[in-house]
């Protein structure tokens, strides 16, 4: 497309631009109204211009949330830290399963192999209710209700499937011939998986455990009827701001800035990773 | 000694690809494995460097059963026909990496990756990554890194084939040469029956499972065991002629396009079998008159000149068609239409049409 005249050039930007607002403006007007009093949020007219206040993060970071009504403790950075150390935990330990087991997948051909990869995956398409009555009986039964690791547990139903099926992909991308060469120079096969396979997926690993996180951050379910207050995630624990003095939107615009940011700075980070294709040129062609 | 592999067998489900195959390959020696392509001669390769686990018979590198080693343990280097470098190591640590893992000692291993690589000169690009050097360097790279160990037995697949027509040219002078230093016991896979002239000291001539032919490069050319074997070697292939020989006050007597040709003494065993009679393209002479000892009448049909020689092709009054490759500029000049195509029956090649083996002159 060398010749574009300028017209489509126009057209491009502007439908580029209402894209880019689209996408955008939830999250600017989010980061707005984070700076804003009830009483600025809901007048009407909305207006741009307004006094910025950080009361509401003050709020939540103290931890004590002012309503008409009175003065209401909330957790909101316990849940925050909650939401890092499950989702943290949760990924490492699907790391640690999942990635071993999507080489066993991409390498070897055994008995049901493909019918057992199926059916881990086919734990993404399970509504999750359907599983969560049993579990929270179970857990109530064998004391993992109401735990970190009974949460950690349960979230591997969303981070070890996808780590499991983006990995197997990546490391049937490493063609064989490069272990085998490593192993013929002498190294076990133990090294070989961890100095050869593993960094050659890494960009793959990188991304699988960028979106277990992810998925794993924004899981509301689970932790709602499996942990208490004290457990719960982020994503549960902004319910306290629906009170019964009617909704702070306000601290909830400041609840989502603060929860959204350890996810987007992740991101930011493995970007590196994602992007860089360190395969290139390793074989012929 | 060497490398020695006894009645190996592989078989993928219920397909034989390898079917009891035996070789010998001496300290020093390389053998070439000739064939053409799924014949399983990588997979020879990977079965002896262990990628692969045999479904039967043995292998013995320098005396010791390696059949049930892991790769590692072997003591073989390979050379892959992709190269296969460590796409995230520089070229020295993908040389280092068959070191490495016997001596921590790194001034050692730095002599020895430094003195492979000056000897493959390749020592100029040791600090670039794979991506950064070109297909020549790579194929250099990856074969110093199956030397640099000195490895009691070599695998080289097709090592040659991706990298160009003169760097190809340039490998195979520099090879043999390389080899010997080494005093591996070398097996080399090709597609290319010129590299295996070039290079073998043997030739095993690999075709469905088994090992059609083993020996040396002009044994194979001279006395190919089997039709087979003839076509694989020569460009253009060799021209097989089906007669019916029979026995007369001269010998044994074929018949091209009504001129019968005398066969040397010793082939009376083939005398009323159904025979086949392969003549190399450069052992016919083609000329607007008779020359040597038997003369075929021809319509000569289409000229290609290749540098320094020519391919004529022709066609017999009883429609055979015939390739003769002639050194001389005079041939490429020739025009089409009668001529003669002129050959020694001495050096004419007799099979025996129904099994396709070479039937040798007794004498």
């Amino acid at each position: 497309m060398d010749h574009t005249s300028p017209a489509e050039k126009i057209l491009r930007g502007a439908l580029l631009t209402l894209v880019v607002l689209f996408f955008i403006f939830p999250i600017f007007w989010i980061f707005l109204m984070s700076f804003q009093t009830n009483e600025t949020i809901l007048r009407i007219p909305p207006s741009l211009a307004f006094e910025p206040t950080l009361s509401n993060y003050t709020a939540l970071i103290s931890g004590r949330l002012e309503t008409q009504s009175g003065t209401l403790d909330i957790q909101f950075m316990r849940n925050l830290m909650n939401s890092v150390v499950l989702s943290a935990s949760a990924v490492a330990l699907a790391l640690v399963l999942g990635v071993p087991a999507a080489y066993a997948f991409a390498r070897f051909k055994f008995r049901l192999g493909e019918n057992i990869a199926f059916t881990l995956l086919s734990f993404r398409f399970a509504p999750p209710l359907l599983v969560l009555l049993p579990l929270s009986l179970y857990f109530q039964e064998i004391g993992l209700a109401d735990t970190y690791f009974g949460l950690v547990w349960v979230y591997q139903l969303i981070a070890l499937p996808m780590i499991l099926w983006i990995v197997r992909g990546y490391f049937e991308d490493v063609s064989p011939d490069i272990e085998s060469a490593y192993r013929i120079a002498g190294h076990s096969w133990w090294r070989t998986f961890t100095r050869i396979a593993v960094p050659l997926a890494g960009p793959g690993i990188a991304a699988a455990g960028l979106l277990a996180f992810i998925f794993c951050w924004n899981n509301f379910v689970f932790a709602l009827i499996l942990a208490s207050a004290a457990k719960q995630p982020v994503t549960v624990g902004s319910l306290a701001f629906v009170t019964a003095s009617g909704i702070q939107y306000g601290q909830i615009a400041a609840a989502i800035v603060l929860s959204i940011t350890p996810t987007l700075l992740l991101a930011l980070y493995a970007q590196r990773w994602l992007v860089e294709g360190l395969s290139l040129g390793a074989v012929k062609g | 000694m060497g490398l020695s592999i006894h009645d190996l067998k592989k078989a993928f489900g219920g397909h034989t690809v390898l079917d009891g195959l035996s070789l010998e390959v001496g300290d020093g020696e390389t053998v070439v494995v000739f064939g053409p392509s799924g014949t399983g001669k990588t997979l020879l390769l990977r079965l002896v460097a262990g990628a692969h686990e045999a479904s039967g018979g043995r292998i013995l590198v320098d005396g010791r059963d390696v059949t049930n080693e892991n790769p590692e343990h072997r003591g073989v280097g390979m050379a892959f026909q992709n190269f296969a470098l460590f796409p995230h190591m520089s070229a020295y640590d993908n040389i280092a990496s068959g070191l490495s893992a016997r001596t921590k000692d790194k001034a050692a291993i730095d002599a020895r990756v430094q003195a492979t690589a000056r000897l493959l000169k390749i020592d100029h690009v040791l600090g670039h990554q794979p991506r950064e050097l070109s297909n020549g360097q790579k194929q250099r790279t990856a074969l110093a890194r199956a030397l640099v160990g000195e490895p009691k037995v070599l695998l080289l697949d097709d090592p040659l084939r991706n990298v160009d027509a003169k760097l190809r040219y340039e490998m195979r002078l520099e090879l043999p040469n390389l080899l010997k230093r080494f005093g591996s016991a070398s097996l080399y896979v090709t597609q290319d029956y010129r590299e295996a002239m070039a290079l073998g000291d043997r030739i095993a001539v690999l075709l469905d499972g088994r090992i059609a032919q083993l020996a040396t490069p002009a044994e194979i050319y001279e006395a190919p065991a089997t039709i087979a074997v003839a076509r694989l070697f020569g460009d253009p292939t060799i021209n097989l002629l089906d007669v019916e020989p029979h026995l007369n006050g001269a010998g044994l007597t074929v018949s091209i396009a009504n001129t019968r040709v005398s066969l040397p003494g010793g082939y009376a065993a083939a005398a009323g079998r159904p025979a086949v009679l392969g003549l190399r393209p450069e052992d016919v002479v083609v000329d607007d008159r008779p020359q040597g000892a038997v003369a075929v009448p021809v319509e000569v049909v289409a000229v290609t000149p290749l540098n320094e020689r020519a391919v004529v092709l022709m066609r017999t009054d009883d429609g055979r068609e015939l390739f003769a490759a002639e050194p001389g500029e005079a041939i490429s000049g020739r025009r089409h239409g009668p001529a003669f195509a002129s050959f020694d029956p001495a050096r004419a090649l007799v099979f025996d049409r129904a099994d396709g083996r070479r039937i040798a002159p007794t004498h």
